[in-house]
Order: structure tokens, then C-alpha cells, then sequence
């Protein structure tokens, strides 16, 4: 069925925001609409800011000295860059995944429930639920079932990018921020990385940074293409892919760029 | 940045343009034997036929090829869309020149029947879309692709005009009916011909531009 435009319900709102690194300007004036449960890609080479964009819609960068965001970024209308927005509950609702899969030195359980701790007091069976949920839900329960209790690092490498992706869900996040979930796992696991997000946008909002033009073919619905810090062209991933609007966006996705 | 790749996109639009040449010969060589009731043009229509599916085969194979390699998008990704269906538009553009033949060797065979007046016109109109149709392609000519497919009015109505004209012939003089078939069975390869030079010349838009002009459809 095809999808008219008012199913599409901007999940993020990105107003006027500017990101800089000490004194380097890296993200200018950016206006954008995240759609919900939908994935949105943020593709452009090298130092574009797409994975800046990324860190500050969960405030990500605050964990690093001298970066300072300016605009607005609200999350269902809720300003994420207000500084007396929790940050605790900010990152609950915007899950991260990273580049390289990070599970902590602890067995596949506790890596689930480290988080879930610190938001929600669960019983034990409750908790053994929530796990058992995220599992499903990262389509690694059949593979782990009956090794809750091994070491998360004993797993493959897409094993344990799936675990960090049960792990961000299992807080029952509302986005699931991926910042190029993929590049280090093998066809296999990117495969099944891919599906997973293509079930999980039933439920969350998801956008991914990604470096590989077919992936964001494959897994998005909107792409978003940033060059030195500014959002370039931003539309539906058939439109981007098929007849971009900007030269410079062509020029990046046919490998013509500089 | 010129890019390796690059190379091979434009090696399939010279593959394609040699197959335009082709087709474009079979056609003139098709007519000119029915106007000039020779023969041996026929003869030559046939073996360009060969060149044709030769060339068909090929196309598809070095497109298949880039698809899976390359990962196209955008002017590349639409320029080899383009192709494939370019490719099975001359295909069949071979086999109507093929049938021309075919039906122009059997009108030869009995004494003509009337002076070929408006057929060769026809003849000239499809030659002219075929040609202006591949240029447009090649040189992403927007305006002249617009421009074939205006000329496909004008082909149909000389089509009708043959038709009635032909039609007429038959009532008041049924011995005629075979050879005048025949020409009818012409007129009908022609109108077809414009209408795969019409494709190519939507094809031609799209490739140039990314707007779906078929079926009177102009999306964006």
C-alpha cells in the first residue's frame, strides 16, 4: 500500500542547530525532520557531521569537553538540547549503537540488565522477561538462550552488535540512534543487522549513519546527505537514489565526488 | 572525477549506439527494396536481423553485468534502465524492419498496385523518429525527444490514410486484396516502429531528466 504523506509524523524536529568543537564550526544551521518509525539515513563523506547530528540528538557529545550545541532538537516536542532536560531519561528514550560492537566484560544477561537498572526497579522475573523481550526483539534469542550467562565477548562479532542492540532496547527507548552499525561485521551479520532494522522501525524511529550507499538503499526510507557540516539535500531515499535534487548529492552517490 | 566505471557506462551506450545503427540500416534497407522493388536489400535485412539480436544479447549481458558489479545510482542507475529497455525497443524495431521484408517480398512477387506514395512518406516520418529518437538518447537532447514524439501524430494519421485509402481499393477491386494486404501489413510494421521510437524517446526524457513521461504521465 503505498504510504500518503500524513502517515508521516515527525518524530525529531531539528531547528537552526549548530554544533562546534572548541572553536570548529561542525554542524551549520541544520533544519530537519526525523519521521516516526521510520529510518532515516545520514550518508556524506568523511567529516560531514552526520555523526556529530547523531551524538546530540541523545546529547551524546556532553560527555566530551569543549562541544557546545546550539538550535533546538525536540523529541516529540520536548527540547533534547535544554539543559534542564534529563539527560538519564534523554538517552533512555534515544538509544545508541556504535561503529564497533560494545558489549561490557559481563555475561549476556547482565549486559542486558546493567540498563535496565538504572531506570526501572524490575523483579527478577520481570527482568528475566525484559531480557527474553530484547532478545526476540534482536533476533539473537534463539542463538543465546541457553548461554544467558556466558561473557557478551564470547559472541560474534554480529552476535555481539545484535546483544548492544537488545541492550538499547530493553530501556524501551522511543529512537534507536546507529552510528554505522554494520562496517565492522561480515555480510552474514550485516545482513542480519539489516533485517532487524527493517522489523524494528514497526516500533521505533531509527536513524543510521552509514558509509555504504546500497545499505542506505536497502534499509532507509528517508536519506539525509551532509557535506562539511551542512545538510545538503534531504528527501525520500527513492528520490535521492533515483533523481537527487542537488549536483553535489549525485556526485556523492555515483562515486564522482572531489 | 572521472571515474573507472565511467568507462563502461559509456561503453554501453556505444554498444547501444551501434545497435541503433543497425536497426536504423535494416530499416531503410527494408524500404528501399519496397521502392525500389529490389530484392537484394531484402536480403540484407536479414542478416542485419542477426547483427540485431547479437547486439541484443550482448547489451543485456554487459548490463546485467554492471548492475551487479557497480551498484548504480542516480544518471548511472537511470542510464542503464534506460538502456535495457532501449535494447528491447531495437530488438524489436529488427523484427518489424525483418517483417517489411517479408511482406514487401510478397507484394513484389505480383505487379504493383497503385504508385507507393504516401508509404515511403510514412517510411521517411519513422526513419526520422528513429534517428532524432537515438540522437536525443545519446546527447540527452530533452527538446528533440519531445520533438519524436510529436512526429508519432503524424505517422499515425499517414497510417489511417493507407488504411482507408487501401481499404477503399479493395471494395471496388477484391482481386486486389493480397498485394494490397500486404501494404497494409507495412503501414502496420511502420506505425509500430514510431511507437518503439517513441519509447526511446520517453526513455530519452527519463534518462536526461528523471521525469516518467509515458502514458501522458509528467511526475516530477
Amino acid at each position: 500500500m503505498q504510504e500518503t504523506n500524513s502517515d508521516l509524523k515527525p518524530k525529531i524536529l531539528v531547528k537552526d542547530l549548530n554544533f562546534y568543537y572548541g572553536a570548529f564550526h561542525a554542524l551549520k544551521n541544520v533544519n530537519l525532520s526525523v519521521v516516526d518509525r521510520h529510518v532515516t539515513a545520514f550518508i556524506g563523506p568523511s567529516g560531514c557531521g552526520k555523526s556529530t547530528l547523531l551524538r546530540t540528538f541523545n546529547r551524546m557529545h556532553e560527555l566530551y569537553p569543549r562541544q557546545k550545541a546550539t538550535g533546538e532538537i525536540l523529541i516529540n516536542g520536548e527540547n533534547a538540547l535544554d539543559p534542564k532536560e534529563d539527560v538519564n531519561r534523554l538517552r533512555a528514550r534515544v538509544g545508541m549503537v556504535f561503529q564497533k560492537p560494545t558489549p561490557f566484560p559481563m555475561s549476556i544477561h547482565d549486559n542486558i540488565a546493567f540498563g535496565v537498572k538504572l531506570y526501572e526497579n524490575l523483579s527478577k522475573s520481570e527482568m528475566n522477561d525484559r531480557i527474553e523481550w530484547a532478545l526476540h526483539k534482536a533476533a539473537l534469542w534463539k542463538e543465546v538462550k541457553d548461554k544467558l550467562k556466558q561473557n557478551g565477548n564470547s559472541l560474534s562479532g554480529g552476535q555481539q552488535q545484535r546483544l548492544c542492540i537488545a541492550r538499547a532496547i530493553a530501556v524501551r527507548p522511543e529512537v534507536l540512534l546507529l552510528d554505522e552499525p554494520t562496517s565492522a561485521l561480515d555480510p552474514i551479520s550485516t545482513a542480519q543487522v539489516e533485517e532487524l532494522i527493517h522489523e524494528l522501525k514497526k516500533d521505533y524511529t531509527i536513524a543510521i549513519v552509514t558509509h555504504n550507499m546500497q545499505q542506505a538503499g536497502r534499509v532507509s526510507d528517508f536519506t539525509a546527505f551532509m557535506y562539511i557540516g551542512e545538510l545538503i539535500e534531504y528527501n525520500k531515499t527513492d528520490k535521492i537514489f533515483t533523481n537527487p535534487d542537488q549536483s553535489l548529492t549525485e556526485q556523492y552517490i555515483t562515486g564522482h565526488f572531489g | 572525477m572521472q571515474r573507472h566505471f565511467d568507462q563502461e557506462f559509456s561503453g554501453l551506450k556505444d554498444q547501444i549506439l551501434k545497435m541503433g545503427d543497425y536497426v536504423q540500416e535494416s530499416v531503410d534497407m527494408a524500404m528501399k527494396g519496397l521502392t525500389e522493388r529490389n530484392l537484394q536489400h531484402f536480403s540484407r535485412v536479414h542478416e542485419l536481423e542477426i547483427l540485431v539480436n547479437q547486439s541484443h544479447i550482448e547489451v543485456d549481458e554487459a548490463c546485467l553485468k554492471v548492475l551487479a558489479r557497480q551498484s548504480p545510482l542516480a544518471t548511472s542507475l537511470r542510464l542503464v534502465f534506460s538502456i535495457v529497455k532501449i535494447n528491447a525497443d531495437l530488438e524489436r524495431m529488427g523484427d518489424q524492419a525483418v517483417n517489411i521484408a517479408y511482406n514487401g517480398q510478397h507484394y513484389l512477387a505480383a505487379p504493383p498496385i497503385k504508385p507507393l506514395i504516401d508509404l515511403p512518406k510514412m517510411g521517411e516520418e519513422v526513419k526520422l523518429m528513429v534517428r532524432e529518437s537515438l540522437e536525443a538518447f545519446f546527447n540527452a537532447d530533452i527538446e528533440l525527444a519531445k520533438k519524436v514524439l510529436i512526429y508519432d501524430d503524424v505517422v499515425d494519421e499517414l497510417k489511417d490514410k493507407i488504411f482507408k485509402e487501401l481499404c477503399q481499393m479493395m471494395k471496388q477491386d477484391p482481386s486486389i486484396v493480397e498485394p494490397a494486404l500486404n501494404l497494409i501489413l507495412i503501414a502496420r510494421n511502420l506505425e509500430r516502429l514510431g511507437d518503439h521510437a517513441t519509447n526511446i524517446a520517453e526513455e530519452a526524457i527519463f534518462d536526461a531528466s528523471g521525469q516518467d513521461v509515458r502514458h501522458g504521465s509528467a511526475k516530477p
